[in-house]
C-alpha cells in the first residue's frame, strides 16, 4: 500500500521549545489515521507543517512518494492537502459561500454567490454537512462553523484532510455525525488525519494511531490491535487511572459562601447568554460546571467575578451583595478568579512576575504608601510566592509571557490564593497544561477547598470535573439543565444533557 | 439664481470635498487590508509639493504638464506609504507610531517644506493648474450647472473611482481577498492568500490616492504652494473612513459634508455674513471630533464593521 503522506525526522523549534523533535509518521492512502497526544505534544505544529503554514527546521515531507517543500499554504492546497484548524480559520463577517471560495485562484473575477451557494449545497447534501450558504459565520454555532471548514476543504478537492481536535467543540451527538462524514470521505478514497487527545474517539474512528509525546513519535499501532489503556499509557508515558480525589476535610454545605439568584447576563454581542441561573456553593465545596464551551460558561465566570454586568438577578458572597459589573467589589467580597484566557484576562503578560503577583493587593498598606509602590515589599512577596508555588522562573522580573503554560498558571494561582478568597472561580484551569502541571493545579484546588474556599470549577473536561467536584451542574444554552452529586454522576447522562437532550423527568 | 447661497455651498462642497475623498478612499483600501495609516497628512503634503514642482518644471503642453504633476504627486504619495508599509508590514512596528512619525517627518514643518524650499516651489505661482471645466457648456445652467458641470477633471475622476472601488471591494474576488486579509489574516493566509502582498499593495495604493489629494490642493484649490497647506485634511480623511463605514459611497457623501464645512467661511465672508472666520475654520475639526466620539462608543464599534485586524501586525508562526 502506498503512503499518502510520509513525514520523516521532522524538527520544529520555537523560541524556548522544541515543538517537534524528530517526528516520523506514515499515513496510508484511504485510511483514517489518528494522531494522538496530550496538549502540547506537538500535534498542531506537525499538521501546520504539513499544510505549509510552518516551515520545519529539519526533516522531509513526502506526498504520494514525492518529496515536497511547502513554502506557503498555497503549495499544500495545490498538493491536495486541506486542514480544519483547531481554531477555525473563517472570516466571521463573511457568508458561508464567501468563506468557501475565499482564495480560490481559478474562481471568476466577479464573484458569483449563487453559483457557489449551489456548489456548497451539493457538497453539504453529499456528505450530510447541513449548512446555509448565505448565512454569516458569526450567526452559526461552532458545530456549523466546523462543517463550513470541512466543506471548504472538500470544495478544493483535497485528497488529504487534516482535522485538528475537531470534537473539542462538539456535543457527543455532533461528534458522531462527524465520524460518519469522515467514514464517507475515506470510502471515496480520501485520506483523513484525525487529531485528538481523546482515547475513546480515536478507538472509534481510526484505522491506525500514531502517538506523539513531548514532540516525539512514540509509535504507530493498528487500532484493531490496541485498547484505550494501552493508548493512554503510550500517550502519557505511564499508566494512568482516573480516580476520584479523596478529601480529608469534606465540604460544609450548611454555610453557603456563594449564592446566585436568577442571574441573567448578555454576551459581547448583546444577546442573552445567561438565563436566570440560580446556584449555591458551600464552604469548602467544589461545584463542577460541565458543558460544551460557548454555552454561557464564560459569561457566568465573568458575572461572578464582576467583569460583566448582570441584566437581572443578584450575587451574594457570604451574604453580602456583590455590585453588578464591579470587579473591585467582587474582589473586596472575597471572589478570586482564574480565567480561561490566562495570558490576556488573567495576567498582564508583558509585565514581570512580581508585578503580576501584586496586581490584586498593591493597594494594601504593606505594598504601597501614599499611593507609591514599595518595590522591595513587592519583590519580597513575589519571592515568597514563587517559592511556595514552585514557579519555575529565572527571576521575579521576567515577563510572565516568557514562562511555560504550567508556570503561568502557577503565578495566577499564587496571586489568587494569596488574597485568601472565600470563593474561587476556576475556568478550565488545567487546559493546555502538561501532566505534571495538571496534577499540581488540581492538588492546589483541593487544598484550597480543604481550607474552606468554595470553588466553582468550570470545565469541558468531564474527567476533571468528575474527579474533583462534590456536585456537578450541567450548563446548556445559558441555563443549568441538570444537577447531580458527584458520586452519583454518570458520564452518559452528563454527555446527553451537555448536548441538550433532556433526561427522563429532567429540567428544561 | 446661481449665486443662491445653496448653489454656492453645494458647488464648493464638491470642490473642497474631492481631495478629502481621494485621501479617504486611499484610507479605505489601506485599512481594509488591516493597516492603519496615520501618515495621511504628511503623505498629502509630499504629494502636493511634488505636484507643484512638476507643474512648474515639466515641459510640454499644459495638459501634459498637469497630467505629469498628478502622476508625480501620486508617485510621491506611493513612495511615502511604501515606507509605512515597510515599517508596519515587514518590521511590524506599532502602526500608530509609524503613521505619526511619517506625518511629523513629512508634514508641515518637515520634508515637504524642505523640498518646497530647495525646489523654490513657493516663490512662483503654479500656473499650470487643474481648472474647473465647463462640461457640455452647461456650467451656467441654473442650479445644476455650477454644482455638477463646473468641477475639475479630478472630481469627475473621483465619481468614476467611487463606482470602481465599490465594485472592486464588494463584487470581485480580489476585493473579497482584501477584506479577508483585513478581517482575519490567519484565515487569508491559510487559504493561500499572500497577506504581505495585499497589505503592501493597498497601503501603497492608499498613499498614491493621498498624494492625489495633495496635488488637488496645490494645483486646484489654492493653487500655489503654501507650507502645510492641507491644514489637517489628512486627519479629516482618517475620520471620514470611519464615518463612511469603510465604504466608498458613504465616504463620498461624508467628504462633501466636510467640504461644505470647509468652504463655509470663505463663502460666508464673501457674502459679508458676520461670523468669526476662526470659528468657521474650526468647524470641520469640531465635526471630526464629534464623529470620532460617536463612532468610538461601544455600540458603534460592534456594528460599524471596522476591519477586525486593523492595526494588528501579522506573523505566521506567532500564536
Ligand atoms: N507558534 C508558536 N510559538 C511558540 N511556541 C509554540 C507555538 N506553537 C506551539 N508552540 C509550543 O509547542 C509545543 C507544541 O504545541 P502544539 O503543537 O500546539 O501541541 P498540541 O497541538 O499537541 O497540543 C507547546 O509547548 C507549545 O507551547
Ligand atoms: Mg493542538
Amino acid at each position: 500500500m502506498t503512503s499518502a503522506v510520509r513525514m520523516t525526522g521532522i524538527v520544529k523549534r520555537f523560541p524556548g521549545v522544541v515543538a517537534n523533535d524528530g517526528v516520523d509518521v506514515d499515513i496510508r492512502a484511504g485510511e483514517v489515521h489518528a494522531l494522538l497526544g496530550e496538549n502540547g505534544a506537538g500535534k498542531s505544529t506537525l499538521s501546520n507543517i504539513l499544510t505549509g503554514l510552518y516551515r520545519p527546521d529539519e526533516g522531509t515531507v513526502e506526498i504520494n512518494g514525492q518529496a515536497m517543500q511547502f513554502s506557503s499554504p498555497r503549495d499544500a492546497l495545490d498538493a491536495g492537502i486541506g486542514m480544519v484548524h483547531q481554531h477555525f480559520r473563517l472570516v466571521s463577517t463573511f457568508t458561508v459561500a464567501e468563506n468557501v471560495v475565499l482564495g480560490e485562484p481559478d474562481s471568476p473575477f466577479m464573484m458569483d454567490q449563487s453559483r457557489v451557494a449551489q456548489q456548497v449545497e451539493e457538497l453539504s447534501n453529499r456528505y450530510g454537512l447541513a449548512v446555509d450558504p448565505s448565512a454569516r459565520i458569526w450567526q452559526l454555532s461552532v458545530g456549523e462553523q466546523q462543517r463550513v471548514e470541512i466543506i471548504k476543504v472538500l470544495y478544493r478537492g483535497a485528497k488529504v484532510l487534516i482535522l485538528d481536535e475537531p470534537t473539542a467543540v462538539l456535543t457527543p451527538i455532533e461528534a458522531d455525525a462527524l465520524f460518519k462524514t469522515l467514514r464517507a470521505m475515506v470510502a471515496e478514497g480520501r485520506t483523513v488525519i484525525f487529531i485528538s487527545h481523546k482515547l475513546d474517539e480515536v478507538m472509534k474512528v481510526s484505522d491506525r494511531v500514531t502517538v506523539l509525546r513531548g514532540g516525539k513519535t512514540v509509535g504507530t499501532v493498528e487500532t484493531a490491535n490496541t485498547n484505550t489503556r494501552e493508548l493512554a499509557s503510550l500517550m502519557v508515558g505511564r499508566s494512568v487511572e482516573f480516580n476520584r480525589v479523596t478529601r480529608s476535610n469534606p465540604a460544609d454545605v450548611s454555610h453557603t459562601v456563594l449564592t446566585l439568584s436568577g442571574v441573567s447576563a448578555r454576551d459581547d454581542r448583546g444577546r442573552d447568554a445567561l438565563h436566570g441561573v440560580s446556584l449555591t456553593v458551600g464552604r469548602g465545596e467544589i461545584v463542577g460546571v460541565a458543558g460544551v464551551a460557548g454555552n454561557g460558561q464564560r459569561e457566568l465566570a465573568e458575572a461572578i467575578s464582576g467583569m460583566r454586568a448582570l441584566s437581572s438577578g443578584h450575587i451574594d458572597v457570604s451574604g453580602e451583595r456583590v455590585q453588578s459589573g464591579r470587579a473591585r467589589s467582587a474582589i473586596a467580597k472575597g471572589v478570586a478568579h482564574i480565567p480561561e484566557d490566562r495570558l490576556h484576562t488573567g495576567l498582564a503578560s508583558s509585565h514581570s512576575v512580581e508585578d503580576n503577583l501584586a496586581l490584586k493587593n498593591y493597594r494594601s498598606s504593606s505594598l504601597s504608601k501614599f499611593r507609591v509602590l514599595r518595590r522591595k515589599a513587592i519583590r519580597a512577596q513575589a519571592t515568597d510566592l514563587v517559592q511556595n508555588y514552585d514557579v519555575k522562573t529565572p527571576d521575579t522580573v521576567t515577563p510572565v509571557r516568557l514562562l511555560s503554560g504550567g508556570n503561568v498558571q502557577k503565578v495566577l494561582l499564587a496571586r489568587e490564593f494569596s488574597s485568601l478568597p472565600k470563593v474561587l472561580i476556576a475556568a478550565s484551569p488545567t487546559r493546555g497544561l502538561d501532566v505534571g502541571a495538571i496534577e499540581t493545579v488540581r492538588a492546589r484546588l483541593v487544598e484550597a477547598a480543604e481550607r474552606g474556599v468554595g470553588i466553582l470549577l468550570i470545565s469541558e473536561d468531564l474527567d476533571e470535573i468528575m474527579s474533583l467536584a462534590d456536585r456537578i451542574v450541567v450548563m446548556y444554552e445559558g441555563r443549568l439543565v441538570d444537577e447531580v452529586a458527584a458520586e452519583a454522576a454518570d458520564r452518559e447522562r452528563l454527555g446527553l444533557t451537555m448536548g441538550g437532550s433532556t433526561v427522563s423527568g429532567g429540567a428544561r | 439664481m446661481n449665486s443662491n447661497i445653496f448653489v454656492i455651498i453645494a458647488s464648493s462642497a464638491i470642490f473642497y470635498g474631492t481631495p478629502l475623498f481621494f485621501a479617504a478612499l486611499g484610507g479605505i483600501f489601506t485599512e481594509r487590508s488591516g493597516v492603519l495609516n496615520l501618515g495621511v497628512e504628511g503623505t498629502m503634503l509630499l504629494g502636493g509639493v511634488s505636484g507643484a514642482w512638476a507643474s512648474q518644471h515639466v515641459p510640454g503642453s499644459a495638459w501634459f504638464t498637469v497630467l505629469a504633476a498628478i502622476i508625480i504627486g501620486m508617485a510621491a504619495g506611493a513612495l511615502t506609504s511604501t515606507l509605512l508599509a515597510f515599517l508596519c508590514v515587514t518590521l511590524r512596528t506599532n502602526q500608530t507610531v509609524a503613521g505619526l512619525a511619517i506625518t511629523i517627518f513629512a508634514g508641515g514643518v518637515g520634508l515637504s517644506s524642505y523640498f518646497a524650499n530647495i525646489w523654490k516651489v513657493a516663490e512662483a505661482p503654479v500656473d499650470r493648474q487643474v481648472r474647473r471645466l465647463d462640461v457640455f457648456g452647461w456650467a451656467d445652467a441654473p442650479v445644476v450647472g455650477p454644482i455638477l458641470f463646473n468641477q475639475t477633471i479630478l472630481t469627475y475622476l473621483s465619481w468614476v473611482l467611487v463606482v470602481l472601488a465599490s465594485v472592486y471591494l464588494f463584487r470581485t474576488r480580489f476585493g473579497l481577498q482584501l477584506r479577508a486579509v483585513g478581517e482575519s489574516p490567519q484565515t487569508a493566509d491559510a487559504m493561500g492568500i499572500n497577506v504581505v502582498k495585499y497589505r503592501y499593495l493597498h497601503t501603497i495604493l492608499g498613499g498614491a490616492l493621498a498624494g492625489l489629494g495633495g496635488v488637488y490642493y496645490s494645483l486646484a484649490i489654492v493653487p500655489t504652494w503654501v507650507d502645510g497647506m492641507t491644514k489637517g485634511a489628512g486627519w479629516i480623511a482618517i475620520a471620514l473612513v470611519i464615518f463612511g463605514f469603510w465604504r466608498p459611497s458613504i465616504t463620498l457623501i461624508g467628504a462633501y459634508l466636510f467640504g461644505a464645512l470647509q468652504s463655509l467661511s470663505s463663502t460666508l465672508k464673501a457674502r459679508n455674513v458676520q461670523i468669526s472666520g476662526d470659528v468657521l475654520d474650526a468647524l470641520p475639526f469640531f465635526m471630526t471630533i464629534v464623529v470620532l466620539v460617536l463612532v468610538s462608543t461601544r455600540f458603534a464599534h460592534r456594528r460599524l464593521g471596522a476591519p477586525a485586524a486593523l492595526g494588528v501586525p501579522y506573523e505566521r508562526e506567532e500564536r
